[in-house]
């Protein structure tokens, strides 16, 4: 029987950062950004820009690989892909699409990319400034339902109903992304811990969400460069192998107006299944966790839902110390992450994921073999990664 | 039945207001709104209740959807209190009470609203509550008070 997997078959080769900055910060454009990070996932692969022939992106990034190619000079384009669905629920996805077309033999060497200058465009927690609204939002953004903040809350607030889960939950999740962020110089955070007093003391976004409950925004850059295992192998870095990727969405999540039938979820229930179904591996396997932070609320449930905890444990899992670098069991997060490392909409979390199969991480995990990437939460459609080195 | 129930707006002025889709896909809900009625999708084939709106029904498919009135009795399914406000009408309008609330009469479909009343009220997830309606010029929010 062919099997119809991606499992071994593609790497992560190469990848890059801008300096990150404060929201509208950046001294150069946005497509600057996205230049410069590209090029330097390809150096770092020890590829030449001539040898990229693939774009990958998501939540309708704004740089057009037809004008990254024009502007790089790449001889051609071989596969183009904007992953649909807004927010971080495409990161993952990208980078699994781009390696479905290296497996696919549509191109060699594929870039996945974000590329974020939110002063230069506007910025995501602000609310609609249209006098009228039409459509789905109709029956929201008129009652002051309009940030994504607001959206999530309802869920998160909901799901700690329903398994009796109290704020100690999020805060340890604040605490762990901050407490890593610490050894990171990259990080906008870096030099600014976090404790639990100024947790709770900081002002209320929206209940249950707190000031440290909330990721970023942030101005800069990020890229990955994946190929076929084969070719990797002749390649500078050691690999970073794919095991699995997964990208999808439960039945009539996101319906209008907060219809989804099954309402507190982080969407992952039937994603983490294939996941692990396609890497041939159980949920206490993974070594090293970057759960993507829109807010804290959802972290708490992608860790429920990937069977990484149970719901009657989730709140003894996020504050015993389990999420935190060295000695946790599972450290979560370790560049800081969308809380506190910066809000590369999810794909910095990526390369951290990169950085720990490497070695190289700033919290780097003792002997981590495997790592999650769950990129989402509480969005439509979600998806995931599983790496091993 | 509380389909009488008026209120003022919960908002200052400037906030976006609801307009009905230009395919004409939720035309009666805001027409129903208006006439303090409020309607909800029922599909003629197999009586699936269904909200927001489609062209068909979820369940069976069918093209054949009606639009049905419910009592506008609710109950709170989820809430959040607003501090951060995230819209220049909203400035000095915090906090506030926006509540998911299910409809047990109409196959638990859920509305988005706000609830009436001190905005730091202790609310809990089952709170019964009922519809209250706010007029604007050309268009009535749904709002939602304590039974």
């Amino acid at each position: 029987m062919t099997d119809y997997t991606i499992k071994d078959k593609v790497a992560i080769v190469g990848i890059g950062e801008t300096r990150y900055y404060k929201a509208g910060q950046s001294p150069v454009s946005e497509f600057q950004l996205a230049l410069e990070a590209i090029q330097k996932a390809v150096a770092d692969a020890g590829l030449q820009v001539e040898d990229i022939d693939g774009f990958a992106s998501y939540s309708d990034d704004r740089n057009d690989p037809v004008r990254l190619a024009a502007a790089l000079g790449i001889p051609q384009i071989q596969f183009s892909n904007m992953h649909w669905g807004g927010g971080g629920g495409g990161v993952a996805g990208a980078v699994g699409n781009a390696a479905a077309a290296v497996v696919a033999g549509y191109a060699k060497h594929v870039v996945a990319f974000r590329a974020l200058a939110q002063g230069q465009f506007g910025r995501f927690g602000q609310g609609h400034a249209g006098a009228r609204v039409r459509g789905p939002m109709a029956y929201s953004m008129p009652y002051g339902l309009m940030s994504p903040a607001q959206m999530f809350a309802m869920r998160t607030q909901r799901f700690m109903y329903e398994h009796q889960i109290s704020q100690e939950a999020l805060c340890g999740i604040a605490l762990a992304s901050y407490k890593h962020a610490q050894q990171n110089p990259r990080a906008i955070m870096y030099g600014r811990p976090l404790t639990r007093e100024s947790y709770y003391n900081s002002r209320w976004i929206v209940e249950p969400f707190h000031l440290f409950d909330c990721c970023l925004e942030n101005d800069g850059a990020a890229a990955v460069v994946l190929t076929t295992a084969e070719r990797a192998r002749d390649l500078q870095q050691k690999p970073v192998y794919l095991m699995a990727a997964a990208q999808g969405s439960g039945y009539r999540q996101w319906t209008a107006a907060h219809n989804d039938p099954d309402y507190a979820t982080s969407n992952f229930k039937t994603l983490a299944p294939r996941l692990f179904g396609m890497a041939g591996i159980t949920p206490r396997d993974v070594d090293v966790a970057q759960v993507y932070e829109n807010f804290t609320g959802g972290v708490l449930m992608s860790l429920v839902e990937h069977g990484l905890c149970a719901p009657e444990e989730a709140e003894a899992f996020c504050t015993n110390g389990n999420l935190e670098w060295p000695n946790g069991k599972l450290p979560l997060n370790t560049s800081g992450g969308n809380l506190a490392e910066a809000y590369m909409h999810g794909l910095e979390l990526v390369l951290e994921g990169v950085r720990q199969m490497r070695g190289t991480s700033t919290c780097q995990g003792k002997d981590a073999r495997t790592c999650l990437i769950a990129a989402g939460p509480m969005v439509a459609p979600v998806s995931d990664l599983l790496l091993r080195n | 039945m509380s389909h009488d129930s008026t209120t003022t707006s919960y908002f200052p002025e400037g906030m976006p207001l609801p307009a009905p889709m230009p395919d004409g896909l939720d035309a009666p809900f805001w027409e129903g709104t208006k006439q303090h009625k409020l309607l909800v999708q029922r599909c003629k084939a197999c009586s699936s209740f269904q909200f927001g709106p489609e062209w068909i029904c979820h369940k069976c498919r069918s093209g054949e959807i009606a639009w049905v009135e419910c009592s506008g009795r609710g109950r709170v399914y989820a809430f959040e209190r607003v501090w951060h406000p995230v819209h220049k009408a909203l400035k000095d309008r915090v906090p506030y009470l926006i509540v998911l609330v299910e409809l047990p009469d109409a196959g638990n479909v859920r509305m988005v609203g706000n609830l009436l009343g001190d905005p730091q009220q202790d609310v809990k997830i089952g709170d019964a509550v009922s519809a209250a309606w706010e007029d604007h010029e050309d268009v009535t929010l749904v709002q939602w008070q304590r039974v």
